[in-house]
């Protein structure tokens, strides 16, 4: 007889090795860049935008470990999630410019509430009408999902014009705050705090609820999860929908970023989403994660040593970690 | 007859509709300078030339090997700008193309047989997100590296004296000028490119991609390496589009990144090649004359329906000119579910 301690299976061993991953990529670059103020700048900066990557990309990952369907249309969403709220604007625009951190923070919220809002009821439309009838079948997925980006971009250009729109940020959140050398952007400390938010829900979600439970399990073992009684696809449906909201929040978040849109803004920044994706393992929301500061940070780092390398560095780190870790740092175990 | 199968390499279009209308195509092309005078009318005629060689080749790689790839206007555009940069540094001359045209097939391949190495090997899923990457990292480079490729500018260059347009040539009654003479080239070269592709998908080797395509883990426990194929697919596929970027390049007297390497040429051959019909290359030439004509023509009777509907709501809007893509777009997805084999499959169905 063994003891009963014995007979619960042995812990998962943790994999830390990414974890070092962004710290090491920093501190290589410290001694390059030189000056501490700027390497800490530098270093803030792409965490921000590495936060608000990760928003984007979370939603894409998610949906692809749960429904194996590689989301070539997510870019869309981040679009529509923008220009959602840039429609709001005009409404708020008096709370946005009035000079009190609190109400251009509740304007804030409403705009992101309203993009995601938008962004979920479009991913139900979308899952049901272009996703459902192809599920299973990469190919097709691949590109009746490029079709669904062609086509919501043009909707965009029809309704909004094909030109930039100026998306300025709410009086608050602009400029810089200072400490000594450092300069930081208000709206970066927004971005990573919001990140943070998404991330640390996502975990809490993800582990600690039953729905996150059933969502695991489905990425591990669908079949197994509808036998066990479990309606996997009402689950498909919400998380495609969570998935398309995240993409509107991040849409949102690079709107205020770049403090303009345009109908292709979704396409540029998938490009990035993707590499993260790949880097991260597809499907999981961990190496997402990692993934998503370790792209924004070499980026930055190399667009201030040697601006013309700057995604050409992507690439490379891409092609690095693949050699590393050919599935990407943390793969889905099924896949 | 049987040279004819020979030619075409025992892969007939099969059914009479379709015939019929790849041979309106083939012999509106061979005589355009005679039936469709002045310039653009050519310039459609040359355009739907090295478009058919570039969703064909593309065609490759979705229809026959089953993966999908964004990064083909990247290796037509390294076949724009080898031919291109060649002429435009080393003067107007034949050796001048050759020497881009090879340099510029060279690094396709190479670069494509790089792609594949790192995407191919693990699941098909990463190729379209790797090339993705690619392709866009490469843009940026070409428009960055302005000093060598003139950058968003692109470069203008001058062809060989044979292909101005002010060369004349005399025979008998009748004067061809050098244009007449380089559209002349551009349609052989994209025939015999055409048929060296129908070539290859019909060849043991051929078989053997479909046959990934079909059932990977099945051709795998045959005993074909999917990778090897997959990756040699891959690589044919790149160097035919770089040809065919040599011959836009020759086209225009033009290379830049709007013409060659942007995304929206990329969903372009997708659309010509999902619409005309996928997995089989006389779909690339129907989606890629479809394509360029509906570019060019459709926007005309557009304009004429939003007029003609100004009064109502909405629809104005919707048949605005600038729509087109979206009509495309949506007959892309309606045929992605319907007509998976897009409209050569429904010719041949109705045979």
């Amino acid at each position: 007889m063994t003891p009963r301690g014995e007979l619960s299976l042995p812990r998962q061993r943790r994999d830390f090795a990414p974890l070092t991953l962004v710290p090491l990529v920093a501190l290589v670059a410290l001694p390059l860049v030189g000056s501490p103020s700027t390497w800490v700048t530098l270093t803030l900066a792409g965490l921000a935008m590495g936060m608000i990557i990760f928003i984007i990309a979370s939603g894409l990952t998610l949906v692809f470990g749960l429904m194996d369907v590689l989301n070539f249309g997510h870019g869309a969403f981040i679009t529509v999630g923008a220009y959602a709220a840039a429609s709001l604007v005009p409404l708020l625009a008096a709370s946005l410019h009035a000079d009190s951190m609190t109400l251009n923070l509740l304007a804030l919220l409403a705009l992101i509430a309203l993009a995601m809002a938008v962004t979920a009821v479009l991913g139900y439309a979308f899952e049901r009408v272009i996703i459902m009838p192809v599920y299973g079948q990469h190919l097709k997925q691949i590109l009746v999902t490029v079709g669904g980006l062609i086509v919501a971009e043009q909707l965009i250009i029809a309704v909004y014009g094909p030109v930039q729109i100026a998306l300025p940020l709410p009086t608050a959140f602009r400029g810089s705050l200072i400490f000594g050398d450092v300069a930081v952007e208000r709206y970066r400390l927004i971005a990573v705090v919001v990140g943070l938010v998404v991330f640390a829900a996502m975990l809490l979600i993800l582990n600690r609820t039953r729905i996150g439970l059933l969502i695991r399990a489905g990425v591990e073992n669908g079949e197994m999860v509808e036998a066990l009684g479990y309606h996997i696809r009402r689950l498909f449906v919400g998380v495609f929908m969570a998935g398309s909201a995240l993409a509107g929040l991040g849409g949102v978040m690079w709107g205020f970023y770049r403090e303009s849109l345009t109908p292709g803004m979704g396409m540029d920044v998938m490009v990035l989403v993707f590499i993260v994706v790949v880097i991260g393992g597809l499907g999981s929301v961990g190496g997402c994660f990692i993934g998503a500061l370790l792209v924004a940070v070499t980026a930055n780092y190399t667009g201030f040593l040697a601006p013309k390398l700057a995604l050409g560095s992507n690439i490379l780190l891409m092609a690095l970690i693949l050699l590393w870790r050919s599935r990407g740092l943390y793969p889905v175990a099924k896949r | 007859m049987k040279t004819l199968g020979a030619i075409l390499s025992g892969d007939p279009p099969r059914g009479r509709v379709l015939t019929f209308l790849l041979l309106v195509i083939l012999i509106s092309l061979a005589f355009a300078p005679l039936l469709f005078p002045g310039t653009a009318a050519l310039n459609v005629a040359a355009k739907i030339c090295y478009f058919v060689v570039l969703a064909a080749s593309y065609d490759l790689l979705l229809g026959y090997t089953g993966i999908v790839s964004f990064a083909h206007t990247m290796f037509f555009g390294i076949g724009g700008y080898g031919a291109g940069l060649a002429l435009y540094n080393f003067g107007p001359s034949w050796t001048s193309i050759l020497l881009g045209t090879f340099a510029a097939l060279l690094l396709a391949v190479a670069l494509a047989l790089v792609i594949g190495l790192f995407s191919l090997r693990v699941r098909a899923i990463f190729f379209a997100m790797i090339t993705l990457a690619v392709a866009s990292a490469f843009s940026i480079l070409a428009s960055q590296l302005s000093d060598v490729t003139g950058g968003e500018d692109g470069r203008n260059f001058r062809l060989p004296e044979a292909l101005r347009p002010g060369f004349q040539f005399v025979i008998g009654p009748f004067t061809i000028n050098g244009r007449i003479i380089a559209y002349y080239l551009i349609f052989f070269a994209a025939l015999i490119l055409f048929l060296l592709l129908l070539r290859v998908v019909n060849s043991p080797f051929g078989r053997v991609l479909q046959a990934i395509r079909d059932n990977e883990f099945r051709a795998e426990a045959l005993g074909y390496r999917t990778v090897v194929y997959r990756s040699i697919g891959n690589c044919l596929a790149a160097g035919a589009a770089a040809l065919a970027g040599v011959l836009c390049a020759l086209w225009l007297r033009y290379t830049g990144p709007a013409v060659t390497l942007s995304f929206d040429i990329m969903l372009d051959i997708l659309l010509m090649v999902v619409i005309g019909g996928m997995g089989t290359l006389y779909g690339a030439v129907l989606g890629a004359a479809i394509f360029v004509l509906a570019e060019t023509y459709l926007q005309n009777v557009m304009a004429m329906i939003s007029h003609g509907t100004a009064d109502l709501p909405i629809l104005p809007l919707v048949f605005h000119p600038d729509r087109w893509l979206l009509w495309l777009g949506v007959l892309f997805v309606l045929s992605v579910y319907f007509f998976p084999f897009g409209i050569v499959g429904r010719l041949r169905a109705h045979r």
